[in-house]
């Protein structure tokens, strides 16, 4: 009875509607279409025209395809070209003689620094800059061979009001036999014009010559020839450098101001709309922008009423601790575009909001600053809170990181600064052998990956996860061999047989470095992977040449005598699967800060903590070899090989100094070359011989000295197999092996 | 102590639901009854009325608009222009987004999208009555204009607009008058020199010089073009296009398998300069059959499109088909440099090889052209095999797969490039909402199987300020207290957290709980779920966090020390104690949860476990699909959860710690039962297959490897040791 009322209801109420639907459409119309308009975007503005089909398309085919063939010949257009499109127009195929880069690779690209004239000296930053292209791969001393040349004289300070300032600059340019109107000339620039306008003027001609320079303007940019560089102070470190001041990603990534600003106020002249308007957004609280009138000599005439009480603020708060303590750091310009601020925001790990209308952002070719500050426009000033404060929490995590990934790769120091537009010119100059925009934007930066090796983002170890690929599941042994091939049972016979027998290994290279020459195939024992064997010319630093003959991605360098079972083999390389961009060996060593040398030590005691795996038992990514014969400067290399010592720490401080992480050390059944060498080997094992201890111990001081800083991490952990050592049974343990004593 | 503050309230007041729902129907009394039922149908009825909406705006709104919009375009309003109209000024080299540009326009907007509006449609005719462009509306302009008035950018309000887009279509400048043009852009409503005006022009230039960029004056209208060169594109101002093959709407190429081609070099181009030509033929000459130099037929039967064919040597080949044969395709400079061509190699997948010196590739600002292309140096044309040739094999199937992925994305028709376009010019004026180098650049299938990290910067964090211990509880007080006493012995404990999950009950008075050195602190939660455990709370200031349970009480000092250091190493991973497996039953087909001891490990139980707790805002705000209500409604799987949540966005696999294998104290084995018990196991095995569904894949990684001192059962006096206490069963 129930529930035919309901039904009935139902029903009574659906007719209703239905009735209402039909006959009382236009009610419903009416109330559709005052919802619909209220959605606004419903609204079909461009009409669907009836005929649509018939329109005509806005080229024929054979226009396209055929085009207006061009009566001008290739040749001819390129010579105009050069007549029409120099000086404020250059760009690289008018302005820049590529047949002085004739030859290939790092060898067509070098760079000749103009001898500088007696008792002139530049400026400690312009020294600097010298200092660092003399150390650099591509430095020559001959011009002939030089692609690209840069002044011995001191541009940096184009301000005539400035000490630096150099005069007569056209003149004595022009006595340069090589000049050649600036073709293929490098100008370091920092500072431009002069009060009160500061133009971009740098009070010579600088011809068809490549500007390097701070504060461009996006205007004179000559897009593709020019290079943006950062304004950096003449303290900035030569080499090393400081690191980035993020410790640690703190949650929620806010800090305790939102935004800070502390610089001057300019009363008048250019720059003053921008910084007059600063206080303007200061709020006391999680907003504090302060400026001081304080500045120059005769700012007490140009005073107005806020100066007083501004200038009080300004001394209440501490810059250094403003940059430790905000999230965002307003980097206006100055008088000219670029500041001091910029970098050392970046350092701080305080997401720079750029308020610098027309700036051509440091190296702006190759690296996405959007992904790192926040472009401001100083026409919006009073945006930028709303702005910043509409910034989520994983994007401020995002920004944050990329500043410390920025700085340290190609911020921190002289060195890089140079590197880096040194290395953008020479993409420019190969461009179909450069790094990709990715490989200049990801971790580890563009610096460290050598397009030379390779373009393939996959190639190198750094891309796997953000690929979405995993490393290859095969490796390559190189055994580094000293002794003469004497009998069946030397240890590197054991060792042949103990690494074929992985299942992961595609290949054998032996690298011969022993006095006696190389010893036919017939005697090496039969393998079930090719064997190659190799003459390493008896350099210690062979081992790591690039050798085309390995075709994995994965190395396992080995010495001779190294005693390994299978199992670890299999163990350490799943390991590196895991960590394609580290070292993962056996035995480890330590570096620690001598306080009373006031030097780096070095020891293989054992210790709770280690941060050197050796590699005459590890695995590794090819492309280390590569980094290691070419990245390296050649005086680091002459020292292994002189010493016949070190090139394990120096791969060890390479690899860290590229991934600033700690090699990684798996369990190893027997201690590494615990036992005197067994007989059959003539020469006395090296490692039980004091002096090259005491030499080790050098090397670790001269390669930090080269990278200008300390890579070497420690860390407290190896890792070991699941079960390794559980009191369970052996039959469940896959590697088992290893525990047998 | 209420709930806890802050975002807690909010996660506290959001699960009063539960206990509602299944007391509907049964037993009420008659009037209720009736109440009811009206209730019901005033439900149905709406239900049918937002169906109709769903359904019927659009037909309504075409029926009362029908005579509006069903107009041909000759309909549009004829518009005559006096000879003395004004012209514009050329377009000014030196404009940018800062100069010319007004961004007060466009303003703030939380969704950080810029409006465009569309002129409408108006026929321009000189004082004669000639019209000003002979095709007048092109179909590609038609379709480019209703794609935007389609997209998310339309504004129809001309005062909120922030770009505008006039109707004259200008793509092809052959077909224009140039100086009628000029003037009927400048007598647009709002034209005001050209500020925020976008034109689309794809031809530009004419003979015999033929310019780079549209020789219509154009004030300060930012110019999308085709084929500008180095020294006309304003960087940061104009942006460069594409130029549009109308082959791509007619020709249906299918997606190839990157991979070695037919060719390795093919020219198809029929308008190249015969010194290139010659050029070629040489490279030709001395590589043989690798290369396949086309040309146009000569000799066509009447009736067939002599672009859709190409001839070598009298051998008729179908254009564009021919194109998915080769490996590299050349697209060389014609008069102009921006080439059609280009289109169709990249729907080919073939890979571009482009020679046209100073041309600004399209859309250069976002797209790596490197990935996807060769870029060579006029001038080193005959090196140009050398050159491929050099390519790493892996890399041209990139390059392939890549350049197949731009077509679709950014090429295939005007309404991609329209929007891209748009988007482009979004993306500078709301810079800090840009789109990403990943979201431009990578194909759907890389942005699917990549991982990018949200800590990505490798940092190993100092040892102060130490972790926050969380601990969460329900009623065990005694072997509760007995946890905090073991756990204050930690030397870098920095907080201990105690989430207090039981409602019924308080926790204990202050006096009674274990003083301990490290600050202490207790929550209460509102409900008890399990999530509790992993809400990012205001109390947890450093940034690692130890999850544990209150009977995890066999963990010594030394092996949580020793966790605490292994995590700084790993601060994107989970860094736990007892680990578990994921199998996959093939007899079943779907995944097992397994918890032997095994030689591998893909998850690390939260029982005991560090972690970053940026993980804690990712569980509570970010986890996908409904596993944060499926794990508070089964009261089981959080840690699975957590261990597919880190996993899936950090691409590693959990690090295990120490040997340790007994985990609960000895009196708690009456509740361990249940973890041994047959169904749990069965309803742990259910989460995987329920969390990698939700995933859409399985991203646990395996691994065989455990994390010990360095020292550990090493031969070696145990007081030296840093970690001795260890690995003791």
């Amino acid at each position: 009875m129930q529930a035919r009322k309901k039904y009935v209801l139902l029903g009574l109420c659906a007719c209703c509607w239905l009735l209402l639907f039909y006959w009382g459409g236009g009610v419903q119309v009416r109330l559709l279409k005052l919802l619909g308009q209220q959605r606004g975007d419903v609204v079909r503005p461009w009409p669907d025209w009836t005929d649509r089909v018939l329109l005509p398309g806005y080229a024929q085919l054979e226009e396209l395809q055929t085009g207006p063939g061009s009566a001008e010949s290739p040749r001819q257009r390129h010579q105009a070209w050069t007549g029409i499109y120099k000086d404020s127009r250059c760009r690289m195929e008018t302005c820049f003689d590529f047949t002085r880069c004739r030859r290939r690779g790092r060898d067509g690209f070098r760079v000749y620094v103009y001898p500088s004239e007696k008792g002139e000296r530049g400026s400690e930053s312009y020294r600097k800059i010298l200092t660092s292209i003399g150390e650099s791969r591509y430095y020559t001393t001959d011009p002939r061979e030089a692609c690209l040349f840069v002044l011995g004289i001191d541009t940096l300070d184009r301000d005539q009001l400035s000490g630096q300032f150099v005069p007569n600059l056209d003149d004595r340019i022009k006595g340069y036999p090589l000049w050649n109107e600036g073709r293929n000339h490098l100008i370091f620039n920092l500072y431009s014009g002069t009060w009160p306008n500061y133009t971009e003027d740098l009070g010579f001609n600088i011809g068809q010559a490549i500007l390097a320079k701070a504060s461009l303007n996006t205007e004179h940019f000559r897009p593709g020839f020019d290079v943006s560089i950062p304004l950096f102070s003449k303290d900035h470190p030569q080499k090393g450098g400081e690191r980035g001041w993020l410790v640690r990603n703190t949650v929620p990534p806010r800090r305790k101001y939102l935004l800070m600003f502390k610089g001057k106020r300019y009363l008048t002249g250019i720059g003053s709309d921008t910084r007059n308007a600063l206080h303007h957004i200061h709020n006391g609280k999680d907003i504090v922008s302060l400026t001081t009138c304080r500045h120059g000599k005769d700012w007490e005439k140009h005073k107005d009423a806020r100066c007083d009480h501004d200038n009080l603020e300004y001394e209440r708060f501490d810059y250094q601790e403003l940059l430790h303590n905000s999230t965002f750091c307003l980097v206006p310009r100055g008088r000219r575009l670029g500041s001091f601020r910029f970098l050392e925001s970046l350092q701080a790990a305080c997401i720079p909001v750029l308020l610098s209308n027309g700036w051509e952002l440091p190296f702006s070719d190759v690296i996405q600053w959007n992904q790192a500050v926040i472009e401001g426009d100083e026409r919006l000033l009073l945006q930028v809170p709303s702005t910043v404060h509409a910034v989520g929490h994983e994007r401020v995590l995002a920004l944050r990181q990329r500043t410390q990934m920025l700085w340290d790769a190609y911020f921190s120091s002289v060195d890089k600064i140079v590197l880096t537009t040194l290395e953008i010119i020479k993409d420019r100059v190969f461009s179909h052998v450069s790094r990709n925009k990715y490989m200049w934007n990801a971790l580890p930066g563009g610096l460290l990956v050598l397009p030379e090796y390779s373009t393939h983002l996959a190639h190198f170890p750094f891309y796997y996860l953000s690929l979405g690929v995993s490393p290859g599941q095969e490796f390559t042994a190189i055994i580094h061999a000293v002794s003469p091939l004497v009998s069946q049972s030397q240890p590197i016979m054991k060792l042949l047989q103990v690494v074929s027998k992985s299942k992961y290994c595609s290949q054998i290279i032996i690298l011969w470095n022993s006095e006696k020459p190389l010893p036919p195939r017939s005697k090496w024992p039969p393998m079930p992977v090719p064997l190659t064997v190799t003459d390493g010319r008896r350099k210690t630093s062979s081992r790591f040449l690039p050798n085309v003959a390995i075709e994995t991605e994965a190395v396992l360098s080995l010495d001779e005598d190294t005693v390994l079972l299978t199992s670890e083999v299999n163990f350490a390389f799943l390991v590196w699967m895991s960590f394609p961009e580290r070292i993962v060996g056996y035995p480890p060593r330590s570096h620690f800060w001598d306080p009373v040398k006031n030097a780096w030590g070095y020891t293989s005691k054992w210790t709770n903590e280690y941060s050197i795996v050796l590699t005459g038992a590890a695995f590794y990514h090819r492309y280390y070899h590569y980094l290691f014969s070419h990245y390296l400067p050649p005086s680091l290399r002459a020292l292994v090989d002189r010493t016949s010592n070190c090139e394990d720490i120096l791969m060890n401080f390479l690899v860290s100094a590229v991934t600033h992480l700690p090699p990684i050390k798996v369990a190893q059944r027997k201690q590494y070359k615990e036992l005197p060498s067994p007989q059959g080997t003539k020469m006395s094992a090296p490692w039980a011989n004091p002096e090259h201890f005491a030499q080790r111990q050098e090397c670790v001081n001269s390669f930090a000295s080269w990278f200008g800083y300390m890579p070497l991490v420690h860390s407290q952990f190896r890792l070991d197999p699941l079960l390794f050592k559980d009191q369970v049974s052996v039959l469940r343990k896959k590697y088992k092996d290893l525990e047998r004593a | 102590r209420q709930c806890v503050n802050g975002p807690g309230a909010i996660m506290c007041a959001s699960g009063k639901y539960s206990s509602r729902g299944p007391a509907l129907i049964p037993r009420m009394k008659t009037k209720h009854r009736i109440y009811y039922i009206t209730l019901f149908s005033v439900v149905l009825l709406g239900l049918i009325a937002t169906g109709m909406f769903q359904f019927w705006p659009h037909s309504i709104e075409s029926t009362a608009d029908w005579g509006l919009d069903r107009r041909s375009v000759h309909d549009a309003p004829l518009i005559r222009l006096p000879v003395a109209n004004p012209i514009p000024e050329r377009g000014d080299l030196s404009c940018r987004m800062h100069t010319c540009f007004d961004v007060y326009r466009c303003g703030y907007n939380p969704k950080n999208r810029i409006k465009v509006y569309i002129y409408p449609l108006q026929r321009f005719v000189d004082e004669v009555g000639v019209p000003i462009s002979s095709t007048g509306l092109s179909r590609e302009y038609n379709d480019l204009l209703s794609a935007i008035s389609d997209s998310e950018f339309y504004t129809d309000d001309v005062t909120r607009a922030c770009l505008f887009v006039p109707s004259i279509d200008v793509l092809n400048q052959n077909s224009l008058r140039i100086r009628e043009t000029a003037q009927a852009l400048a007598m647009l409503p709002r034209w005001d020199k050209g500020m925020n005006h976008l034109l689309f022009n794809m031809l530009p230039g004419g003979p015999p010089d033929y310019n780079t960029a549209l020789d219509v004056p154009r004030d300060r209208a930012l110019l999308a073009g085709g084929g500008f060169s180095t020294w006309t594109y304003r960087q940061g101002y104009d942006v460069s296009i594409p130029v549009y093959s109308p082959l791509s709407a007619d020709v249906e190429l299918p997606e190839r398998q990157p991979g070695p081609r037919r060719y390795f070099i093919l020219s198809s181009q029929t308008a190249i300069h015969r010194e290139y030509r010659a050029e070629l033929e040489r490279l030709k000459e001395e590589n043989g059959e690798a290369l396949l130099l086309l040309d146009k037929c000569s000799n066509l039967s009447q009736g067939v499109a002599s672009a859709r064919k190409r001839c070598y040597k009298g051998q008729v080949f179908d254009y564009p088909q021919i194109l998915q044969e080769s490996s590299f395709c050349v697209v060389l400079r014609g008069a102009r440099l921006g080439q059609a061509t280009l289109s169709d190699v990249l729907q080919a997948g073939c890979v571009p090889v482009i020679l046209a010196d100073s041309y600004i590739l399209p859309f250069s600002e976002v797209l790596d052209w490197k990935r996807a292309s060769v870029v060579i140096p006029e001038e080193k044309l005959p090196e140009m095999y050398t050159i491929l040739k050099s390519i790493p094999h892996r890399q041209v199937e990139e390059m392939q797969r890549q350049a197949r992925w731009f077509w679709d994305a950014y090429f295939s028709s005007m309404k991609a490039i329209g929007m891209t376009t748009l988007q482009i010019i979004n993306d500078r004026i709301y810079p800090y909402a840009a789109r990403t180098y990943e979201q431009w650049n990578n194909p759907p299938l890389v942005k699917w199987s990549s991982v990018n990290s949200p800590l990505f910067l490798p940092l190993i964090p100092p040892r102060s300020p130490g972790f926050t211990a969380v601990v969460l509880t329900y009623d065990r007080i005694e072997s509760l207290f007995r946890v905090i006493t073991e756990i204050s012995k930690v030397p870098s404990l920095a907080k201990l957290l105690v989430v207090w999950n039981n409602q019924n009950k308080s926790p204990p008075e202050d006096s009674l709980w274990p003083k301990i050195a490290a600050p202490l602190k207790v929550v209460r939660t509102k409900e008890n779920k399990l999530s509790n455990r992993f809400f990012p709370y205001d109390e947890i200031e450093t940034e690692a966090v130890l999850a544990i349970d209150d009977d995890i009480i066999m963990l010594t000092s030394d092996e949580l020390q020793f966790g605490y250091e292994v995590w700084r190493e790993f601060p994107d991973r989970l860094v736990g104690y007892p680990g578990r497996l994921h199998l996959w039953d093939h007899e079943m087909g779907k995944w097992k949860y397994e918890s032997e001891w095994t030689n591998e490990v893909s998850m690390v139980l939260t029982g005991a476990a560090f972690y970053h707790k940026y993980f804690n805002y990712l569980y509570t705000y970010k986890m996908p699909g409904d596993i944060k209500n499926w794990v508070d409604a089964h009261m089981n799987c959080e840690d699975i959860a957590m261990n597919f949540l880190v996993a899936n966005i950090t691409g590693k696999a959990p690090i295990k710690v120490t040997p340790r294998k007994k985990f609960k104290c000895p009196e708690c084995t009456a509740i361990d039962g249940l973890s041994l018990d047959q169904t749990h196991m069965v309803e742990r095995s259910e989460c995987i297959n329920k969390f990698a569904s939700v995933f859409g894949t399985m991203p646990l990684k395996v691994v065989e490897h455990r994390a010990d001192p360095v020292l550990y059962k090493d031969d070696f006096p145990e007081k030296l040791k840093s970690f001795p206490n260890i690995g003791s069963l």
